[in-house]
């Protein structure tokens, strides 16, 4: 694999490979990782890439191992990643708590497979949405970027390694199997990029990485500034655990990431994130009677014409729907302000997910307020919504509120 | 204060939360001496996971990482494969280093990796008030073995002997003067270095395991129960031995190896 | 001639510096140390040989030896 290319280029990627050649740019020189599907073909591309590129390569004995292993490694000065799946990122909520309470810059991936337990290994899900914000034990802050698309999966890694710099956290990028797998056009970058983003005020541990004779103290129990431990100081304590939260949730106008797609006069919007945004987005223009460029829309009329029968699929005309898209890059901390932004004019949210419904009671209690009605679409199984199976739901919903 | 001692503690942080004549100091002042010694103290970082001993780094003046339970030595891989120059010492006790980091000890002796992992063994899990550790003898009574335990102890020393650690000895506290010799030499060695300390617990291994409370007495019995051994020495039954178990200077260390592969692979780092 | 000192703020009084001194050079006092358990004092001090053992040995680097020209740190 040719590692560092020097001027601007197209390829046609894998999703994980573009995640490999994203972390690459954005200056990750150390990988510990274990083999698990459907992430394996990022550690197989980090294993020599990173040895290539002057960086170091370690396969851990687990998943424990790997995401400690990182810590370690950034403490050492030097940029980490791991990439795993439910199963091993689940083996890794202690070492994002450590990470988190530490403040260090780490970046995971999770590719989702579907689950419970060893569950699906060769599906797709979006199960570990929860596990991705509340998976390990105790309060703290997250953030985590959903990519729909391998370009995405690219330009979100660097994201990633940014924000985890900028904001001394763990940066989870939580994409799925389909995106994982997905072969796709994808820009990358020339060269490489090395973030640095200095000293900040709002960061309460030590800062400094090992060896730089500035004696740091990197400390799992609640700390002060110097890193000596105040877990036994109730008030200190307090302190400590809003300084590490409100250092994210602060700044979520920095961090939070939503596109819409034909919002201007929606009153309907299905909001989705990860690969599900991208049936979502075929069932707006599908909606709105956009074609798009591959000529897919007499196929799918014939095929309305075999479901609905001629006289139903002549009188449906969708293009009075005025459906938009709320698609989701940065799903946790909550993007609350811009989401509501984004569906003030909407009465109705449909929410698909490859789950059995979380992310949509956040959008509940997000858009609740505001009386817009959210209609969860969970799909579980491992098989993505199908366009025409939002599109219905869409039609559904509506003819139940007209 | 010792001059030594104030050198290296974080003054702030006293008192240590170590018991009164806890072992876990006099392995605090073997490694600081070791430090001094060598004059590694800004090129070393030390490691160390949860427990009594894992407590012991968090009061020097270095670069120090306490990390979480069993895992220290993972993080100290990484650390050391992202600085190879760098010296990396892990403070971890038997129940971290045995139980709950096992496997990373397993895998880390393996690799041949240079870091150098001091077990401090006192045969108990001190801090959550004496219960059945991987290392307590058969037929102790402790929080969790009321009816003795039945469980066949785990030699630390021998098993990371076995999975290849290149440097492997075992002292007592009752022999700081070796024990700081075989900090020093651990350091010095290019490897995987594993130092078992059997220490005294008098408060939570005290009675039950060592049927003893006194420090002193139960370092007098460490004197008693054990032999130094040479290479070449018979065995002597019923008492553990002690000193320089394994020094295999060929042993190739793992980052060595890396690149080994790498230049074999025109990649010159 | 040594000066052996024993810091008060360090002793936690657990006398393992009695039994390692070859020359019996500390003993129990009725003096109380920041815990407010007994603690030991040195005397004879004129004996002492600056094998270090008590620096070694206390686990809380409360004795600090002065003196003679073995003095590493």
């Amino acid at each position: 694999m040719e590692s560092l290319q020097k001027k601007e280029k197209t390829a046609v990627l894998q999703g994980n490979e573009a995640c490999s050649q994203g972390a690459l740019y954005a200056g990750c020189r150390f990988f510990a990782g274990y083999p698990i599907t459907p992430s394996t073909e990022i550690i197989e591309m980090m294993s020599g890439a990173m040895q290539a590129a002057g960086g170091h390569f370690i396969q851990m004995e687990d998943e424990i191992g790997s995401a400690c292993a990182i810590i370690g490694a950034r403490w050492g000065g030097v940029k980490s990643m791991t990439a795993t799946s439910g199963p091993g990122y689940t083996l890794m909520q202690e070492s994002i708590g450590y990470a988190a309470v530490t403040e260090t810059p780490i970046v995971i991936v999770d590719v989702q497979r579907g689950g419970p337990s060893t569950g699906q290994p060769t599906l797709s899900s979006q199960q570990d949405i929860y596990q991705a914000r509340y998976g390990s034990h105790g309060d703290y802050e997250i953030i985590v970027l959903a990519p729909s698309s391998v370009q995405e999966m690219y330009d979100f890694t660097i994201k990633a390694f940014e924000l985890a710099e900028r904001f001394r956290t763990p940066v989870i990028l939580l994409s799925d199997e389909e995106i994982g797998h997905m072969r796709e056009k994808v820009v990358l970058q020339p060269g490489t990029e090395n973030i640095h983003e200095g000293k900040k005020k709002y960061v309460v541990s030590p800062q400094a990485d090992f060896f730089q004779g500035a004696w740091t103290t990197v400390e799992g129990q609640l700390h002060d500034d110097e890193g000596k431990r105040i877990g036994h100081l109730p008030q200190k304590s307090g302190d400590f655990i809003e300084n590490i939260c409100s250092k994210i949730t602060d700044h979520i106008d920095e961090i939070s990431s939503v596109r819409t797609y034909q919002m201007e006069d929606a009153d309907i919007a299905v909001l989705a994130y990860g690969s599900v945004a991208r049936p979502a987005m075929n069932a707006i223009n599908l909606a709105r009677g956009i074609k798009d460029d591959r000529g897919a829309t007499p196929f799918r009329f014939l095929k309305e014409i075999k479901k609905r029968g001629v006289g139903e699929a002549l009188r449906t005309d969708y293009s009075k729907l005025k459906v938009g898209l709320i698609k989701v890059n940065s799903v946790w901390p909550f993007p609350d302000e811009q989401i509501r932004e984004a569906a003030k004019n909407c009465s109705l949210v449909i929410v698909p997910e490859m789950n059995i419904g979380k992310y949509s009671r956040e959008v509940e209690r997000c858009l609740g307020g505001q009386g817009t009605k959210v209609v969860s679409m969970s799909k579980c199984g491992g098989d993505l919504h199908t366009p025409n199976e939002i599109l219905d739901r869409i039609l559904e919903e509506v003819k139940v509120d007209e | 204060m010792n001059d030594l001692y104030a050198k290296y503690i974080k003054k702030e942080a006293l008192p240590t939360l170590f018991c009164p004549g806890c072992g876990n100091g006099i392995v605090q002042y073997a490694a600081i001496e070791a430090f001094e010694k060598l004059g590694i103290r800004n090129d070393t970082a030390c490691v160390s996971g949860i427990g009594c001993s894992s407590w012991i780094p968090c009061y020097f003046k270095m670069d120090v990482m306490h990390t979480t339970h069993g895992r220290a030595i993972a993080f100290a891989e990484g650390l050391k494969i992202a600085q190879p120059d760098k010296n990396i010492v892990v403070f971890s006790g038997d129940g971290d280093c045995l139980a709950i980091g096992g496997n990373h000890l397993l895998h880390a002796c393996a690799r041949n990796i240079d870091i150098t992992v001091i077990m401090i063994n006192n045969m108990i899990y001190g801090m959550t008030g004496g219960q059945k550790s991987p290392a307590t003898p058969t037929g102790a009574k402790t929080h969790t073995s009321p009816y003795g335990a039945a469980d066949v102890p785990m030699k630390g020393s021998e098993l990371a002997m076995t999975i290849g650690a290149s440097y492997v000895a075992r002292w007592t506290t009752a022999h700081p003067v070796q024990l700081e010799k075989a900090i020093e030499e651990g350091i010095k060695h290019k490897g995987f270095s594993f130092i078992e300390v059997l220490s005294q617990c008098p408060v939570q291994a005290g009675k039950n395991v060592f049927k003893e409370k006194d420090p002193v007495k139960i370092m007098e019995m460490f004197k008693e129960q054990t032999y130094v051994w040479h290479e070449g020495d018979p065995e002597q039954p019923g008492k553990t031995k002690i000193g320089l178990l394994k020094k295999d200077d060929d042993a190739i260390e793992y980052i060595d190896r890396v690149n080994n592969v790498l230049r074999e692979n025109g990649i010159e780092r | 001639m040594s000066k052996i000192s024993i810091d008060k703020d360090c002793c936690k009084g657990c006398f393992i510096c009695l039994t390692v001194c070859p020359k019996g050079i500390f003993k129990k006092t009725k003096k109380r140390n920041k815990y407010g358990t007994t603690m030991p004092e040195a005397v004879n001090t004129d004996e002492c040989v600056q094998c270090r053992m008590c620096e070694r040995m206390c686990p809380d680097g409360a004795i600090n030896v002065e003196g003679g020209d073995n003095n590493e740190n």
